[in-house]
């Protein structure tokens, strides 16, 4: 049995899988500092409503099961185009969008809503940094569903060819990634904010 | 590990026939992770609107169902730690994983010893005379 590094370089999907996490961890670094920032400032609410007032567990429950399912069918999309079972593939993958869009529109029907109760970014510290942090997650989110429509553009013309089952895999990590994201957030903003 | 033998291959696209292999994980490795996603959730949301844990210790609570979970995540459905070729993406992740507790639990200790260090208006008051 040859050491590892004697075996050769590590097969494409490898190495593109590597570089894509080191990318997402950097990403996670980004909203570990709104994180911070958001844990510091959630008192401060300058008289305002509080969390509290503001968040119902309903919405963000729905929100949870939105973007876990959608999570899931993203997983079962990737498995199906490593089988090239192509329709299996849109099938799961058309699943994915629908729930990441509904999961958006949650999200900016639950803003609208704040900012019409008076309750927008710039009231208080703490709704700047609630707006921040869980408007950096929606923008994820918006990349994630613009890419995934250049995604089904480029399987469909081009085939399940190897790159384009890599870039699949990198827009899989990416989705999961932000679901990891959503549960921080949830249990911080929402179900602790809440009480 | 065959396909990467010594023939000293580069980082180049492969024939279609030798496709680069699938993922280890299958159907039912995401649909184990879904479930347990689902109860950890679910205990979440008990926890957090029923007197089930002594109040005080809900936080606590929630984050270790909240870590739990992200666990289950990485697990199920990223796939870290997996496969064989996985000591790298587990090495990157530690270190991430250190850098995000620096960052937030560095903030939130030196943001709430900074409240207690701080002059009081009336203190710089004195101190300018």
């Amino acid at each position: 049995m040859l050491a590892r590094s004697a075996a050769g370089p590590a097969p494409v999907r490898i190495v593109v899988g590597y570089g894509f996490w080191i990318f997402l961890l950097s990403d996670i670094i980004l909203f570990s500092a709104l994180f911070a920032t958001y844990a510091v400032l959630h008192g401060q609410t300058a008289g305002g409503p509080s969390g509290q007032e503001l968040f119902g567990l309903r919405h963000a429950g729905i929100e949870t099961l939105c973007l876990l399912f959608s999570s899931y069918t993203c997983g079962l999309a990737v498995l199906a185009v490593e089988r090239r079972r192509v329709s299996a593939f849109y099938l799961c993958f058309a699943l994915t969008f629908l729930l990441g869009a509904t999961f958006l529109s949650l999200e900016l029907s639950e803003f609208a809503g704040l900012v019409a109760r008076g309750a927008g970014p710039s009231r208080s510290a703490f709704l700047s940094a609630f707006f921040s942090l869980v408007g950096l997650h929606g923008a994820h989110v918006t990349v994630g569903l613009v890419w995934s429509i250049f995604l089904v553009a480029q399987t469909a013309y081009r085939g399940p060819l190897d790159y384009v089952r890599r870039r699949l895999l990198c827009f899989s990590l990416f989705w999961h990634a932000l679901d990891i994201i959503w549960v921080a957030l949830l249990t911080l903003v929402y179900l602790m904010g809440a009480r | 590990m065959a396909q990467n033998g010594a023939s000293g291959e580069t980082l180049t696209e492969r024939e279609p026939g030798a496709a680069e292999s699938a993922t280890s994980a299958s159907f039912w490795t995401y649909t184990a992770g879904l479930g347990f996603a689902l109860l950890l959730t679910a205990a979440s949301f008990i926890v957090a609107q029923t007197n089930l844990l002594w109040a005080p210790g809900v936080p606590a609570g929630l984050a270790v169902l909240a870590v739990a979970q992200m666990g289950v995540h990485l697990v199920f459905f990223l796939h870290i730690g997996t496969d064989s070729e996985g000591t790298n993406n587990v090495l990157a992740l530690a270190f991430g994983i250190l850098i995000v507790a620096l960052v937030v639990a560095g903030s939130l200790w030196i943001m709430n010893h900074l409240n207690a260090n701080m002059l009081t208006p009336a203190q710089m008051m004195e101190m300018q005379h």
